[in-house]
């Protein structure tokens, strides 16, 4: 584990961020422990992916400040490596899997030296990681969102970061890609890395993560899963629109229909 | 016979000192306006070339001169401060950038024309000929334009390969780029004002009205060949040499016409030639592989029949009358053949048809897929 100096990974305090004096945020306090897995749920507006561009210095708050590993982001931008939603750019851009891949290097590259052939090499082997070494010579337009999405998972890794921030990983991913999704946290955090996701799928949050942000324009909780992950928190988060989940005995939450198979498909 | 000369390009100073003139130019738009449509910004260049058309007035009007650079730098300067306009009236209100570009394009052009209409009035004899700035006027380059368009052209290519990583983030996924660290604000600001050097090279040789179709056409054209960055780019410069030469010469050789609509009118021959040929993307290869599928599905359809045929009435060895499948399948005759071609099926001496083993084993696979693209 590296700057294990005892701070946090990210610390968040009182972030407000408004549009037109619409808040979007409201005064969030956040502190996420290194080397953990921690999901952001909340219903859409709730201003999840806010959250995570404010935290990058992507949207100027109106108030706030994050900290990540005790510093600024200016300071510590080596360590954070950022997963956009990859409906974010377009696909048809005129460049291949590779190439894509290599901007994870452009940071540490500086001004002017250009990828080469060590660059080449991380970008295959981020490739590997996400099962897209096939891949590297593609036209980015020729890819299943699926592959887009675990392109820009390998472009995250190639920054070899300490911190990993993921903007819905799985939206509408296949099967085959949620796997290597999953295989590829759960590496993070053996290494030791820390990785806050926003992730929509309720189901799924107990069995991939171990800890989650509830928010709703204002922090609901946040804390392991076990102990916020509960009917009530959702009930405050979510208001009337709810997904439909079942209670378990004890308060917590389980999946509504366990399917054998399914379970068995994103078993690690 | 009378045998029309071919230019001699290389002889005839004015013809020589207008293609070098053109073929810089085009290059260097060419290249840099693949930035601007690869960010879906084509009509910033529409914009930053009308925008410019007053501070060409306003440059002759402060000094008297008509010195290229003095009008050029006048042209740069309007350029810039109407893309920064337009930048400002983005983020402060909630106009959206096509209004934007709208409004300063025609607010600059107009203010343009009142001052170009008011310097044709005035009683000073070396007003003539700053009209040629709106259709652009190939003829009239000197050496030494050329000079500057090389000098000025070069710079904004420098700066574009320098930048490159940073210009690519920018065009593809400026937020990413941000987050590494990279300044994007001012990546947009640099990649925007060598976007102006580019087109106010342009402008004495093309005009303002159409300027904008330098810095649009090479890049789309170039984009049906290639499907990398780089590549798209060197061709996109290429493309605008050729258009810029062949059109300036053309312009330069005829009395009277106007360099600009002759420019464009190469440029479109490029662009409609790359939109109908190139391969993947071209429109006629679209045309001809869905020809293709669609003779491949009815062959397919006419094995399929031939193969539940034979299972119906005993195995391969029962033939049908061409008449029956050609009922089946109206035109079959002509798949028929080709299925013989490919030795799935055989003919008999009486015009009857049965299909092979092989065949068998294709319409097998066939059979296989079809279920597996279903699932």
């Amino acid at each position: 584990m590296s700057e294990a100096n005892g701070a946090p990974a990210i610390e968040v305090n009182d972030l407000t961020v408004a549009y037109r004096e619409k808040p979007v945020l409201w005064d969030v306090d956040l502190e996420v422990p290194a080397g953990v897995l921690m999901a952001i749920v909340g219903p859409n507006g709730a201003g999840k992916s806010t959250l995570i561009k404010a935290m990058l210095g992507l949207l100027r708050p109106a108030a706030g400040q994050v900290l990540f590993f005790g510093r600024g982001y200016a300071e510590q931008r080596r360590l954070v490596a950022y997963v956009p939603q990859r409906g974010s750019v377009d696909w048809d851009f005129p460049t291949s899997v590779l190439d894509v891949v290599m901007m994870g290097r452009y940071g540490a590259l500086g001004w002017l030296r250009r990828p080469g052939k060590r660059e080449r090499q991380m970008a295959l082997a981020a490739l590997g990681q996400v099962g897209m070494e096939d891949f590297a010579g593609r036209q980015i337009s020729q890819l299943s969102g699926g592959q887009q999405q675990r392109v820009f998972l390998a472009r995250a890794l190639v920054q070899d970061a300490q911190l990993y921030l993921m903007d819905e990983p799985f939206q509408g991913v296949d099967a085959k890609t949620e796997r290597a999704i999953v295989s590829v946290l759960q590496e993070l955090r053996r290494q030791g890395k820390t990785v806050v996701a926003v992730h929509h799928d309720l189901e799924t949050v107990p069995e991939y993560f171990d800890r989650v942000l509830l928010l709703n324009v204002r922090r609901i909780a946040s804390g392991p899963v076990d102990e916020v992950f509960t009917e009530e928190n959702l009930r405050v988060t979510y208001g009337g629109r709810m997904p439909l989940l079942q209670r378990r005995s004890g308060g917590h939450l389980a999946p509504m229909a366990p399917d054998p198979a399914s379970s068995e498909a994103t078993a690690p | 016979m009378t045998v029309v000369a071919f230019p001699d390009l290389i002889g005839d100073y004015t013809l020589r000192t207008v293609a070098l003139g053109a073929a810089a130019l085009g290059l260097v738009s060419g290249s840099l306006g693949s930035f601007a449509v690869l960010r879906k910004q084509s009509l910033l260049g529409d914009a930053i070339s009308h925008a410019a058309l007053p501070g060409i007035a306003i440059a002759f009007l402060l000094t008297h001169s008509k010195a290229s650079l003095v009008l050029v730098l006048g042209a740069a300067i309007a350029g810039w401060v109407g893309t920064l306009l337009v930048m400002r009236i983005v983020g402060t209100t909630r106009v959206k950038e096509d209004s934007a570009l709208g409004i300063v394009l025609s607010v600059f052009f107009g203010l343009g024309l009142v001052l170009l209409t008011h310097i044709q009035k005035l009683p000073d004899a070396s007003q003539a000929g700053l009209d040629r700035f709106l259709f652009g006027q190939a003829a009239t380059l000197l050496q030494r334009d050329v000079v500057m368009i090389a000098g000025l052209g070069s710079v904004a290519l420098l700066v574009a390969a320098l930048f490159w990583k940073q210009f690519k983030l920018l065009a593809f996924d400026p937020e990413f780029g941000a987050s590494l660290g990279i300044p994007m604000r001012t990546m947009d600001v640099l990649l925007t004002s060598v976007l102006v050097l580019s087109i106010v090279i342009g402008l004495q040789t093309v005009g303002v009205v159409l300027m904008s179709a330098m810095v649009v056409a090479p890049a789309s054209a170039a984009r049906q060949w290639t499907d990398h960055t780089g590549k798209m780019v060197m061709l996109a410069g290429f493309f605008g040499a050729l258009a810029g030469v062949s059109g300036a010469v053309i312009s330069s050789l005829a009395r009277h016409v106007p360099t600009g609509p002759t420019i464009v009118l190469c440029m479109t021959v490029l662009v409609v030639a790359s939109i109908l040929l190139a391969p993947n993307r071209g429109l006629v290869w679209d045309w001809v592989r869905q020809v293709r599928n669609r003779r491949r599905m009815h062959m397919e359809a006419v094995l399929g029949d031939l193969y539940a045929l034979a299972r119906q009435h005993g195995g391969s060895e029962h033939v049908h009358a061409a008449g029956a499948l050609e009922a089946l399948h109206p035109g079959a005759h002509h798949e028929l053949l080709e299925l013989e071609s490919r030795g799935w099926a055989r003919r008999t001496p009486h015009d009857e048809w049965a299909i092979t083993p092989a065949g068998e084993t294709q319409a097998e696979l066939q059979g296989r897929t079809a279920d597996e693209m279903e699932e």
